[in-house]
């Protein structure tokens, strides 16, 4: 889902990179504030797994792939605005280093997977654990929030094409929203997966401090 | 967190160099979208960077150009977020140094 350079208007790509700044901001604001020595390993790691695991694209229909996005398992991990601080590094990463992404694209890449993925995945995460409760609440939760993520971003990038005159509203909503309706599966999957071999194996990096 | 940084690595490591030689060739759902809908041709290249497209240049067997750029990416972004973590950390004592 990493937007290129040349298909956004100016006004979307600054607009967006403007946000997204400020979130970054306070990101680093908030976790002055809060990160504990034990969890800045935790946040290599995890900036590391989500690395890894989106360069493995998976198929989900004929002559389509997707990828894991991560933000969701991120936030469950270490918070919502640790998350989007970690979904803006490991973009910075892929975009300066292996064209991932567009450069001028960049702060609407943030603000799509780190803001809408990462900040608003987690509160979607918060609200489905307290329907469930108990230690199945933060699997089911996990896996409704990263399928949410996934489909919520999407439907960001339709609506910033959109207004961007590159495609149609009503054509290009449908198509983006309809295919990550299907990669979110994925994610979900691959997040509570994730997350379950961390609470059976280290069950203490479910209670770090949230940021 | 030693343990955790090692098997958390090494995990991440694993499927950055191997798991991703065999990841799905297809356009991604953005790409896919913009080819179906006829947009990806707008797509504009503002800049070169080292390792484009997670091929590392200058590696005559693709496999291998791969699976470098997933081991360098893996243990930069490590090293990225351990550092800023670390960086963000000392500003937490800083401030409190000036209000002591």
């Amino acid at each position: 889902m990493h937007i290129p350079d040349g298909f956004l208007d100016t006004g979307i790509w600054m607009g967006t990179a403007a946000v997204s700044f400020g979130a970054v901001s306070y990101s680093v604001k908030r976790a002055s504030q809060k990160l504990q020595d034990k969890e800045i390993p935790v946040m290599g790691i995890t900036a590391a797994f989500i690395f890894a695991a989106q360069m493995v694209n998976f198929p989900v229909l004929g002559g389509t792939s997707g990828h894991f996005l991560g933000a969701v398992f991120a936030a469950v991990l270490l918070g919502p605005w640790a998350s989007c601080l970690i979904m803006a590094m490991v973009l910075t990463l892929q975009c300066l280093i292996f064209q991932d992404g567009g450069l001028v694209a960049l702060g609407t890449n943030i603000f799509n997977m780190g803001i809408i993925g990462g900040v608003v995945g987690y509160y979607i995460y918060l609200f489905v654990k307290r329907l469930f409760g108990g230690n199945s609440g933060v699997l089911y939760a996990t896996f409704v929030a990263s399928w949410a993520s996934v489909v919520l971003t999407s439907a960001a990038v339709a609506v910033e094409l959109a207004l961007s005159g590159t495609s149609p509203l009503l054509v290009v909503f449908p198509s983006m929203v309809s295919v990550h309706a299907l990669v979110g599966i994925g994610e979900g999957f691959i997040a509570t997966a994730a997350i379950g071999v961390i609470a059976r194996a280290r069950s203490d990096l479910l209670s770090l401090q949230k940021i | 967190m030693k343990k955790v940084v090692f098997w958390g690595l090494l995990v991440s490591l694993v499927i950055a160099a191997c798991f991703s030689l065999f990841a799905s060739t297809s356009p991604d759902g953005l790409e896919k979208v913009a080819e179906r809908l006829g947009f990806q041709d707008k797509e504009k290249e503002l800049f070169r960077s080292p390792i484009p497209g997670y091929v590392t240049p200058g590696v005559a067997n693709d496999t291998i150009a791969t699976a470098l750029a997933g081991t360098v990416g893996t243990v930069a972004i490590f090293g990225v977020a351990y550092g800023v973590g670390k960086l963000v950390k000392k500003r937490t004592q800083s401030s409190q140094k000036k209000e002591t």
